[in-house]
């Protein structure tokens, strides 16, 4: 049998990659996109929901340990492509993957082996609306881990403790682990749901708008945790906030009707794009 | 004119504010109309049942009504005196004449006395065998019907045979209860060869409520917000894991309201049972007597309201009748409040804790 990443039996080796391997950042901070290894490998994506065509074509390279920024008009499909990354839309009926492939890892993600559970522990997700569960923070950020059959009350801690530290929430919250997550801010509860994912040591994160429903002081925290969380993994993160794409991302994707019309460093998309349809987006001209 | 407006904000008669009223009354003589039917159901049975279940002396309740069985009672003139007692009490005193008379050296007196079925004694065996057919089905249904509310609206994909099966479950929920007493009666007494028995009570009772606890479970898990399922599932849960953890407990409460209609329904209801479950009179309660522990399941009962029914049908009504037919649905009444109040109780803790 081959072992491909995310089959249920996972090769031990791979957990390793990540620790191993260097740093891709380059030492001034600002990674050049030729330097960067591909993560994930979306080649010639069609996807359908039912008779409807959501994207088209699609063919992106995701380095590792960079922010990737999907931006472009409501409707465009960045949610779309953001959910085929860690299978997501399975759970709608009638979707499917019409052509192409995502690999990660050079691991084609929809190949008949691959054991979506497996998928999801490394590709953790964040969504737009924040969704604690409604009980404690630390049952919250236990949640992956009790899943995966551990119980040691003195792991469990240990993994609170540098979740939500990883998460910037660990001195807002250390005195109240047990009080109810729902009782949290809207940028609390956030970052809860941050800090619930990088518990499960994912190698990607996935975050669809997390800073749309919050204020200008929680999204400064989010982003500011997003600077800090790229140098463990890998975010692809979707945003309308054209200024938050600019601020957190290394390289930005410019969607638009289900087509990808320009992929290129967060830089030359906002000073210098090719494309005039981006040009005009990220300009305000239209969208 | 009317008068000039004193100001800003002054009423104006206008036909908004007469519909606004007239509803208002409309609406308001309607839930009292309800309140005031309501209210003279029960307490027409509170007080025409009131005087079989309680007693003016202490303990104040009525302790042979509610733990003996039902016997025939007999109304007789005695040295004058109108008397009546119980069938056993009966037999007891005749002896008792019977040997005063031979002792004298007379003639045993006849005694000239009315019997009326079910008036004396207790109803006890029906309050066990209700209790038994509530908790019997009400774990069937409950059991059977989230199971496949689950599996309706997480596993299955939704197709037009799945939107076809539910259409089928909900005209289910429209069939009248002599019918689902026939289909018992045909599959479990007969085909089956449970006889008449709790087992096929259960189950009759069961498929009978069943529509009304998959609809309701169906509905409360559509309410669990769609972000706990997708938290759950992207943190690597399988779907099992995601429905225990993160739907079903936060569901449970608005399954446990449905099912609390579903258990006064299965308690009051007298059709499905009087093929399946139910004995007009059984000497020996559900414990006694039994072979093997298996014998209990295949084993008929008394239930309450199948009694309120074999009492009410002897014609001609008279008061001991009565007596004993509104002193049971008194005890019914309470008993469905009792266990409605424990699911109620069970629900308001269950909220507490899993609220969002
Ligand atoms: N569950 C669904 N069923 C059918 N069509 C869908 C579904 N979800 C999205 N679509 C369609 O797919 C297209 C892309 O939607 P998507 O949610 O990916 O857009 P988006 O770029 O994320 O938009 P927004 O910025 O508003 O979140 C839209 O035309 C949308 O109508
Ligand atoms: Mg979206």
């Amino acid at each position: 049998m081959s072992a491909p990443t995310f089959s249920a039996s996972m090769d031990p080796s791979t957990k390793s990659i990540r620790t191993t391997s260097p740093s891709p950042t380059a030492p001034e901070g600002k990674p050049s996109a030729a330097v960067a290894p591909t993560l994930i490998d979306i080649e010639n994506l069609d996807f359908h929901y039912g008779a409807t065509k959501a994207l088209h074509g699609i063919t992106l390279k995701v380095p590792d340990r960079q922010v990737t920024a999907f931006i472009g008009p409501s409707g465009c499909g960045k949610s779309t492509l953001l959910r085929c990354l860690n299978r997501m839309n399975d759970l709608i009926d009638g979707t499917r993957i019409g052509a192409g492939s995502i690999k990660i890892r050079g691991v084609d993600i929809y190949q008949r082996d691959v054991d979506v559970i497996e998928l999801r522990k490394r590709v953790g997700m964040v969504f737009q609306k924040s969704n604690p569960f409604p009980k404690s923070i630390y049952e919250n950020i236990t949640y992956g881990l009790r899943l995966q059959g551990i119980k040691d009350k003195g792991r469990l801690d240990e993994v609170v403790e540098k979740s939500l530290r990883g998460a910037a929430l660990w001195d807002e919250v250390k005195d109240r682990l047990h009080a109810s997550g729902l009782g949290l801010s809207g940028g609390q509860q956030q970052r809860l749901c941050i800090a619930r994912t990088i518990a499960v040591e994912p190698e990607i994160i996935l975050m669809d708008e997390p800073c749309s429903a919050l204020d200008p002081i929680a999204t400064a925290k989010v982003e500011e945790l997003i600077h800090e969380l790229k140098l463990k993994y890998t975010i692809v993160i979707v945003t309308h906030n054209m200024q938050q794409a600019a601020r957190c991302s290394d390289k930005t994707a410019f969607f638009y009707l289900g087509k990808l019309v320009e992929f290129a460093p967060t830089r030359t998309i906002f000073m210098n794009p090719e494309n005039p349809q981006t040009e005009a987006y990220v300009s305000g001209r239209f969208g | 004119m009317s008068a000039p407006a004193t100001h800003l904000f002054q009423a104006k008669p206008s036909f908004a504010r007469t519909a606004e009223k007239g509803v208002f009354w409309l609406f308001r003589s309607a839930a009292y109309l309800v309140l005031l039917c309501g209210a003279l159901v029960f307490a027409d049975i509170v007080i025409k049942g009131a005087p079989a279940v309680f007693t003016t002396t202490f303990p104040f309740v009525n302790t042979v009504f509610l733990t003996e069985a039902p016997e025939s009672l007999y109304v007789f003139e005695h040295e004058g005196a109108k008397r009546e007692m119980g069938d056993r009490e009966f037999r007891a005193f005749r002896e008792q004449e019977a040997a005063k008379a031979a002792a004298q050296g007379r003639k045993a007196p006849e005694i000239k006395a009315t019997s009326f079925v079910y008036s004396a004694g207790g109803i006890f065996p029906c309050i066990v065998g209700t209790v038994l057919l509530v908790v019997g089905s009400m774990t069937i249904a409950l059991t059977l019907g989230v199971a496949s509310a689950i599996y309706l609206s997480e596993y299955a994909r939704q197709s037009p045979l799945v939107s076809f099966i539910r259409l089928a479950i909900l005209n289910l929920a429209g069939v009248p209860s002599i019918v689902f007493g026939l289909f018992g009666m045909g599959m479990f007494v007969i085909f089956l060869e449970w006889n008449v028995s709790l087992l096929a009570g259960w189950f009759t009772l069961a498929f009978m409520v069943l529509p009304v606890v998959i609809t309701a479970s169906e509905e409360s898990l559509k309410s669990v917000p769609k972000g706990f399922r997708e938290g759950s599932l992207a943190l690597g849960a399988t779907k099992w894991q995601t429905i225990r953890k993160a739907v079903l407990p936060y569901a449970l409460p608005g399954i446990l309201t449905s099912s609390i209609l579903g258990i006064a329904r299965v308690a009051g209801e007298t059709a499905p049972i009087m093929f399946t479950a139910a004995y007009v009179v059984r000497d020996k309660l559900p414990w006694e007597g039994l072979q093997h522990a298996g014998d209990f399941f295949f084993q008929g009962v008394m239930a309450l309201p199948y009694h309120i029914y074999v009492v009410s049908s002897k014609i001609p009504q008279n008061e001991y009748t009565e007596r004993v037919q509104y002193g049971t649905a008194f005890v019914f009444l309470f008993i469905v409040a009792l266990i409605a109040a424990t699911s109620i109780a069970l629900r308001n803790k269950l909220r507490g804790r899993y609220k969002w």
